[in-house]
C-alpha cells in the first residue's frame, strides 16, 4: 500500500501549505486576472474618459435645459398654479416684471429671449425690448402695462410655452431635430416649412454615405482583385498607388479636389477640350460650362476618392487568403469563369466586403470638412450643422440633439447590418 | 522599468514645457480681428507700434461670429482680450452682457470726438467701412445699378459672391424687389417682409457663391469664379491698389457701418486692453491706418491728418454717397439671431 494518500481523509485536496487546493487555485487565477486587468486598464480608462463620458454628456445636454427655470424663478413659481385656460392672473405678471427687472440688471434678458425664441420665432427681440422697458414700471397693476409694451404677452400660447419650458428637462431639442415641436397644448406637431430642414439633412447624410460606399465598392473591388492575384512585384507597385493617397492628409486631398473642380479648372477644361461640354449642351443636359465645384457631384467624387482605400484594403486582405485552388477546382468541374467567380470566389470575399463597406459607411456619416469645402450649401452633412450649432449659434442643446440623432441612426443601421450580414462574419484580414 | 521611467520623465518634461508656453501667453494681450488686408492695416498702424512700445500681442482672427465670444464669456474662459466687432455685434453683446461697459474716463478719450461714440456703451468706434459690390472691368460691362448687377442674371449670367449672412443681403433683396429704402426695416420687421426678401434671394440662389471671410470676395473675383462679388470696400481697395486688380467698386447702395473695439466681459487683462484701445485711438495712428486700407477713422481729430489722396476711396466721399443705404444696427442687434437662423435654414433647403 502506498503511504501517501491521493485524497485526504476529509476529501479536500490541499496545497503544500495546507490551504485547500481549490482556494489556492482561485487565488492564483485571481492574481492573473488582476494583472491582465491592469494591462487593459489604461485603455479602458481612456475609452471611458474620451468616449463614454462625452457621449453621456451629449445625451444629457440634449434634454437638459435650465435657462428659463434659472432666470425666471418667480414667474415659473407663479405659473405653477395657472390652469392655462385664460390669461395668467396679475401675480404672474408681477412675478414676470420682477424677474425681467432682475434679468435686465444681470444682463440675462437676452438669454431668456434666446431660449424662448427657439420655440416662438421672433420673441427674442420682444423679450429684450420688454426687459428694457419694465424698468420704468415701479408699481402695479402690471398685467395691462406689460401687454401694452408688446401684445405677445397677451397671448395665452406665450405663457403656455414659458410654463412648458420651465422644467429643467425638455424634449424640445430632440423633437426639433426631427422637424417636430410641441404645440401650445403640449401635443406634437410639425415644424413650419421654413424651419424644417433636419429630416432632409439626415436623409441627405445617409444618402451621400450610401452612395459613396457603393462607389468605393464598385471601384475598389476589381482593383483589390487585381492586387490580390497579380504577381508579387506588380502587386507591390500597384499597392503604392493605393497607399500613397491613403497616407496623404484628408485636408490636402480635399483641397486638391477644390483646385481640380473649380470653375474653369482642370476638370472643366478637360470636359471642354474633349467635346463633352459641347455634347452635353447639345443634349440639353447643361447650359454653358459645366458646374462641378460646390455641387453634390464634387462632394461624392472627393469623398469616394478619400474613402476608397478604407473599402479596398479589407477586401484585398481577405482576397489574399483565398487559395487559387478553389477557382481551379471550380473550373475543372466545368464552371465558366463568370459562374465560378460568382459561386465560388465572391462568396468567400463577402466578409471583407462587409467590413470595408461598414467602415466606409460609418466614417462617411461623420464627414464634415470635405462637404464644407467642395460641396454647396445643400450638400452639407449633419456634422457640418453640429459644427455650426456650436461655433456660430452657441446652441449646445441643438448640437447635442443632432449628435444623438446621428448616433441613434448609426446604431439602428448597425443593428440592421448585423442582422443581415452578421458582425461575427466580418473579417478585416 | 527603466524605459517606463524615461517615458514618464519625457511626459513630465513635455507637460512642463506646455505649461511654460501657457504661462508665457498669460502676459500677452490677445487681439482678435477680421483677418486679411484689414488686420494687416491694423498690424501696421497699431499692433507693431504697440509691440515696439514694449507690449506683447497675440493676434487671432474670426469672421464676426458673436457666438464664439458668447461661448467664452458664458464658459468664463475668456481668451480674447480685445475684439474688433461690427455694430450689430456691439449692440447685441452689450444688451446681453457679453462685453464690458467702456469707461471713457479710464481711456482718457473724449467720447464726443468719436463719430457714433454714443451708439453703444460697450465699445469704442474705430473705423467706418462699407459693404459694397465690385466687378472686374476687363470681363464685365459696367452695370446700371447695384440691383441689376446682383439680381439680373439674364443680362449678367454667371455667379455672384455674397456674404454668408443675412446682413445687408436681405435689405438689398427687398430694395431690388421695389421696397423704398426708407421702408426697408418696417417691411423686414414683419414675417411677410422676411418671406419677401428670401423669395427675392431665391431667384439668384443657384447663382450665388457664399463667402465667409472678407478676403474671399476679391479672391473669387480675381479667379474669375464670379461676375460680381460683395465685400467690404477696403478689401477691394487693397486688391486694386496693392495687387493691381482691374476691379471697380459699385458705390450704388453701399451699406456703411462701424467697426469697434470691444472687451469681452471677464478678461483677466482688462487694464492692458484699455491701454491698447487708448493707444489705437490716437488720431495720428488712426490716420496712418488709411495708408493701408480705405476705411475712415472714427476719431474726428484724425480727419485732418489723412493723406488727401485716399479721400475719394473712403465710403464717406461725396461721390460715393449718392445712393447710400444706412443699415439699422439696432434692428440687427435685436433680430440678428432670428434672421441668421432663418437664413441658415434657407441655405440648407
Amino acid at each position: 500500500m502506498a503511504t501517501a494518500q491521493a485524497v485526504p481523509a476529509d476529501g479536500v485536496m490541499r496545497a503544500a501549505d495546507g490551504t485547500p487546493l481549490k482556494t489556492a487555485l482561485a487565488r492564483a487565477e485571481r492574481r492573473e486576472r488582476l494583472k491582465a486587468l491592469g494591462l487593459v486598464l489604461p485603455l479602458f480608462a481612456f475609452i471611458v474618459l474620451s468616449f463614454v463620458v462625452p457621449i453621456l454628456v451629449m445625451l444629457y445636454n440634449s434634454v437638459y435645459d435650465p435657462d428659463v427655470a434659472e432666470n425666471m424663478p418667480q414667474t415659473v413659481q407663479a405659473l405653477q398654479a395657472w390652469d392655462g385656460r385664460e390669461l395668467p392672473p396679475e401675480e404672474v405678471f408681477a412675478a414676470f416684471v420682477a424677474d425681467l427687472q432682475e434679468a435686465q440688471k444681470n444682463k440675462q434678458a437676452a438669454l431668456i429671449g434666446k431660449r424662448l425664441n427657439y420655440e416662438i420665432s421672433g420673441i427674442r427681440s420682444k423679450v429684450t425690448t420688454t426687459a428694457r422697458k419694465v424698468g420704468a414700471l415701479a408699481e402695479g397693476p402690471y398685467r395691462e402695462a406689460v401687454i401694452a409694451i408688446d401684445k405677445v404677452w397677451g397671448d395665452i400660447d406665450t405663457w403656455a410655452t414659458i410654463k412648458r419650458s420651465s422644467s429643467d428637462w425638455t424634449p424640445f431639442y430632440i423633437l426639433s431635430m426631427l422637424d417636430l415641436r410641441q404645440g401650445p397644448d403640449g401635443s406634437i406637431e410639425h415644424m413650419p416649412a421654413d424651419r424644417s430642414i433636419y429630416k432632409d439633412i439626415l436623409v441627405r447624410t445617409l444618402g451621400i454615405s450610401l452612395l459613396v460606399t457603393a462607389m468605393t465598392l464598385v471601384l475598389g473591388y476589381p482593383v483589390a482583385y487585381m492586387l490580390a492575384t497579380s504577381p508579387q512585384k506588380t502587386a507591390s507597385i500597384l499597392m503604392i498607388f493605393v497607399l500613397l493617397p491613403f497616407w496623404t492628409s484628408l485636408l490636402v486631398r480635399t483641397t486638391a479636389w477644390m483646385i481640380l473642380m473649380q470653375d474653369g479648372g482642370v476638370f472643366t477644361q478637360m470636359l471642354n477640350f474633349s467635346g463633352i461640354t459641347f455634347l452635353m449642351n447639345m443634349l440639353g443636359v447643361i447650359d454653358g460650362e459645366p458646374q462641378l465645384f460646390k455641387t453634390r457631384f464634387a462632394t461624392v467624387v472627393a469623398m469616394t476618392h478619400i474613402q476608397l482605400p478604407f473599402t479596398l484594403l479589407p477586401i484585398y486582405s481577405v482576397m489574399k487568403t483565398i487559395s487559387p485552388n478553389y477557382m481551379r477546382a471550380a473550373k475543372s468541374l466545368g464552371g465558366t469563369p463568370f459562374y465560378s467567380f460568382l459561386r465560388v470566389y465572391m462568396p468567400q470575399t463577402l466578409p471583407g466586403v462587409a467590413a470595408g463597406c461598414l467602415l466606409t459607411f460609418i466614417l462617411c456619416l461623420g464627414y464634415y470638412i470635405t462637404p464644407a469645402l467642395v460641396g454647396g450649401p445643400t450638400d452639407q452633412m449633419i456634422s457640418g450643422f453640429i459644427e455650426r450649432a456650436i461655433n456660430s449659434e452657441n446652441n449646445w442643446g441643438k448640437a447635442s440633439a443632432l449628435g444623438v440623432i446621428l448616433l441613434t441612426a448609426t446604431l439602428i443601421l448597425y443593428y440592421v447590418y448585423n442582422k443581415l450580414v452578421g458582425i461575427d462574419r466580418m473579417k478585416l484580414g | 522599468m527603466k524605459k517606463f521611467a524615461t517615458l514618464f520623465g519625457a511626459a513630465l518634461l513635455a507637460g512642463t514645457a506646455l505649461y511654460a508656453v501657457k504661462a508665457q501667453a498669460a502676459d500677452e494681450l490677445t487681439i482678435t480681428s477680421w483677418g486679411g488686408a484689414y488686420q494687416e492695416s491694423q498690424r501696421n498702424a497699431f499692433f507693431k507700434p504697440f509691440i515696439d512700445a514694449g507690449n506683447k500681442i497675440t493676434e487671432a482672427e474670426y469672421n464676426g461670429e458673436i457666438a464664439k465670444i458668447r461661448a467664452m464669456v458664458e464658459a468664463k474662459a475668456v481668451t480674447w482680450d480685445v475684439v474688433d466687432v461690427d455694430t450689430q455685434t456691439a449692440l447685441a453683446g452689450c444688451a446681453e452682457g457679453t462685453f464690458e461697459t467702456i469707461d471713457w474716463a479710464k481711456l482718457g478719450l473724449d467720447r464726443a470726438k468719436f463719430i457714433g461714440g454714443d451708439v453703444t456703451d460697450c465699445a469704442v468706434p474705430n473705423i467706418l467701412y462699407s459693404t459694397v459690390a465690385a466687378y472686374d472691368t476687363t470681363k464685365t460691362e459696367a452695370p446700371a445699378s447695384l440691383f441689376e448687377a446682383l439680381f439680373d442674371t439674364t443680362k449678367y449670367p454667371g455667379k455672384r459672391a455674397l456674404q454668408k449672412s443675412p446682413f445687408v443681403n436681405l435689405e438689398w433683396a427687398l430694395m431690388a424687389d421695389g421696397v423704398a429704402p426708407a421702408d426697408v426695416y418696417k417691411v423686414l420687421g414683419t414675417d411677410e417682409g422676411v418671406d419677401r426678401a428670401f423669395k427675392k434671394l431665391d431667384t439668384i440662389k443657384k447663382d450665388v457663391v457664399w463667402w465667409e471671410s472678407g478676403a474671399q470676395g476679391p479672391q473669387l473675383l480675381a479667379d474669375g469664379q464670379v461676375v460680381f462679388a460683395t465685400s467690404w470696400n477696403g478689401r477691394f481697395y487693397n486688391a486694386i491698389k496693392t495687387d493691381n486688380k482691374p476691379f471697380k467698386i459699385i458705390w450704388d447702395f453701399q451699406a456703411p457701418d462701424w467697426d469697434w473695439w470691444a472687451i469681452p466681459k471677464g478678461t483677466p487683462k482688462i487694464e492692458e486692453a484699455y491701454r491698447f484701445i487708448t493707444f489705437a485711438s490716437d488720431p495720428q495712428r488712426m490716420a496712418d491706418q488709411t495708408k493701408w486700407i480705405s476705411y475712415g477713422p472714427a476719431n474726428k481729430d484724425a480727419a485732418p491728418k489723412i493723406d488727401p489722396a485716399i479721400l475719394p476711396d473712403l465710403p464717406s466721399a461725396p461721390d460715393n454717397l449718392k445712393t447710400v443705404f444706412y443699415p439699422d444696427p439696432q434692428f440687427w442687434g435685436d433680430k440678428g439671431d432670428e434672421l441668421r437662423e432663418r437664413f441658415n435654414a434657407w441655405l440648407a433647403q
